[in-house]
């Protein structure tokens, strides 16, 4: 193979591996945004505090990595109940703005909290293996891989899940027709709970994985909104969407840092922002978002 | 007679000064404002003037998100944008009275081209794509080296104008005072016109307002560069008080303050910028005080205190908007209409 192609599946790879962590955080947006019509801004601290609570289980605790990613799910969830319970429900109703910018407020908090207790430093996890895989000549470091498995397996079992589990087609139901499904006997604020339970853990697995790759920092929440682009490329209210757009995002990402590099240095960090302008003046629903439709 | 307050035509209704007694309070307030550099501290005098700048920041978010129902997450770049272009202009030679409302109109032209989108888009796809726009400023700030100063920044050149230099403080809390005054003039005036009207018809029901003829796209891209304008003013006086700039003065955490102040404040209300802005600034100087004493305190425990700004202010916008969602215009109303028939209030 010439190593253009290679260069071409090595960034490919890459973008595809990350692409698959966006996605994930990706899914926690939407499945807020599809029950409750919520876009949480807040999501990238979810992650954040994910990262930190693993990082500080295992390396100041000393527990094992396993051991310590599931406790970190129990915080998560006890976290997307307790935000859910005071501070969204008394928005119900409430204005986009007010609940954007609430969301915004727990920002604030959160990252408060974080540095609080766990400084300004960035830390490193140092847990997989340093040296790549060689695939045919494309080299992968394990980080990758594993967050490729990790991400793509989640993916598959939440997919099962909205299919064939009760709770997934209460949470369809709800999402579709609150009223129809509260009348049918669905616990629509159940759901709701449910919705940021979910939306949390996927959140913070996404910030464990990001949190090994790049180091676990304050930083970390910037992949909040780095997310957007995705969210709003696949479609706000669609869950097949988040996972296309988080992929396509991750590879547009790492594409445009190897081949646009030498032109306009740096200009991965912005262009999945730019796309997002694009794709917001083309297709304001996204790719598989439902089109809201007005008449007079 | 009657015992409280009656108009009795649409244009008493519309007066900016309902009664003698506002106008006096308002004299009063301005002359205050203009004698405060004779008895304030040389720190006071620069926490005023952040004060001022912040407030005419605050009133243009207010036009656009406020009175139009816009969501602005991107406000801080287009203080950036006005920063750096007066700044460049005052580098080459521009004279002051031309580079500053040069800035204002530069930050109005980018943003018209970030409100394009408003012409399909409400609401929080709108504000997503103001997310966009923040990046894309800052990214560009950041990485236009040879413009821009990069990472490191650029040294900003003081305006004169005329007998006036701006790297004195003094004058530059006069400057500022002047054009915070000016800009709640403005602002004021155009919520009584007809633009104004058009702008809250379309925030309230934009259907209904292109029913009745109202142009929604020319009037959201004219509140998008009225406000963009007044971001620019602000940035430019940003810059003169920084005397150095960078990117990390526009971040988004920057326009998220703008926004919270204006919700605390009130959106929608004429004085919400500026009681939104008193309240932040207030808040933050006690912060500061609570904190110096606390590290002195407590001096192993200091990076407990480091975050505690964060989250009071955090703290402050969610508890506004789940208890005082209207801000503190709305509740300084309610307050005065309750004063207004005590003791007997039925």
């Amino acid at each position: 193979m010439d190593s253009e192609f290679l260069f071409f599946m090595q960034m490919l790879l890459s973008g595809l591996s990350m692409g698959s962590i966006y996605a994930l955080v990706a899914l926690g947006f939407v499945l807020i945004y599809k029950a409750t019509s919520i876009l949480n801004l807040a999501q990238g601290e979810f992650l954040m505090v994910g990262a930190y609570i693993c990082l500080s289980i295992t390396l100041d605790f000393g527990l094992n990595f396993f051991a310590s990613f599931m406790l970190t799910m129990v915080f998560s969830v006890i976290l997307g109940l307790a935000v859910e319970r005071l501070v969204l429900r008394p928005l119900i109703g409430e204005p986009i703005i007010s609940v954007i910018m609430v969301t915004l407020g727990l920002t604030y908090i959160l990252r408060g909290v974080v540095i609080m207790i766990w400084g300004n430093d960035i830390r490193q996890f140092n847990i997989f293996p340093e040296q790549p895989v060689d695939f045919w000549g494309v080299k992968l470091t394990y980080l990758y891989l594993y967050s490729l498995g990790i991400s793509l397996v989640l993916l598959t079992v939440f997919a099962i899940f909205f299919k064939y589990a009760r709770t997934g087609i209460f949470m369809r139901a709800v999402a579709d027709h609150q009223t129809a499904a509260q009348s049918m006997g669905i616990s629509v604020r159940g759901v709701f709970a449910m919705s940021w339970c979910i939306s949390a853990v996927v959140s913070s697995i996404g910030g464990i994985l990001v949190g090994n790759i790049a180091g676990v920092g304050v930083d970390l929440s910037y992949i909040g909104l780095k997310v957007l682009p995705a969210v709003i490329l696949g479609g706000l209210d669609s869950i097949l969407g988040a996972i296309i757009g988080g992929l396509i995002v991750g590879i547009l990402e790492f594409l445009s840092a190897g081949y646009l590099d030498p032109y306009i240095p740096a200009i991965n960090e912005v262009f999945p922002f730019i796309v997002l302008v694009l794709v917001l003046m083309i297709k304001p629903y996204g790719l598989f978002g439902t089109e809201e439709i007005e008449r007079v | 007679m009657p015992a409280g307050l009656f108009h009795e035509s649409y244009r008493y209704d519309e007066r900016i000064f309902q009664t003698w007694f506002v106008k006096a309070w308002l004299i009063a307030f301005l002359i205050a404002c203009a004698l405060f550099p004779f008895v304030g501290s040389k720190y006071m005098i620069s926490i005023m003037t952040e004060v001022g700048i912040a407030i005419i920041a605050c009133h243009g978010l207010n036009i656009l998100t406020g009175f139009t129902g816009q969501i602005s997450l991107g406000h801080a770049a287009f203080l950036g944008v006005g920063a750096y272009t007066c700044s460049i202009l005052i580098q080459h030679g521009v004279p002051f009275i031309i580079a500053l409302p040069m800035a204002g109109v530069m930050a109005a032209l980018v943003g018209m081209i970030f409100g394009i989108p408003s012409l399909r888009l409400r609401g929080l796809y709108l504000a997503i794509a103001t997310i966009a726009a923040q990046f894309i400023i800052e990214f560009t700030i950041r990485r236009w080296d040879s413009l821009t100063g990069g990472v490191e920044g650029m040294f900003v050149e003081p305006g004169i104008l005329g007998p006036f230099h701006f790297d004195n403080r003094i004058q530059l809390y006069y400057l500022t005072f002047v054009l915070a005054v000016v800009a709640t003039i403005v602002i004021k005036n155009i919520v009584r016109a007809r633009s104004g009207r058009a702008f809250v018809a379309i925030r309230d029901r934009y259907l209904a307002a292109e029913v009745i003829g109202v142009h929604v796209f020319k009037y959201r891209l004219m509140s998008f560069a009225v406000s963009s304008f007044f971001a620019g003013i602000a940035g430019a006086l940003l810059a003169q008080y920084l005397e150095v700039i960078t990117h990390e003065s526009f971040t988004i955490h920057q326009s998220i303050d703008y926004l919270a102040m204006c919700i605390i404040g009130g959106l929608g209300h004429v004085l919400g910028g500026i009681y939104g802005v008193g309240f932040w600034f207030i808040l933050e100087r006690i912060l500061e005080v609570v904190t110096t004493n606390l590290n002195t305190a407590f001096p192993d425990h200091i990076t407990w205190f480091v975050s505690i700004r964060e989250i009071v202010f955090g703290c402050a916008i969610v508890l506004f908007l789940i208890f005082e969602p209207d801000g503190l215009a709305a509740r300084w109303r309610t307050i005065r209409a309750y004063w207004k028939l005590w003791p007997f209030s039925y």
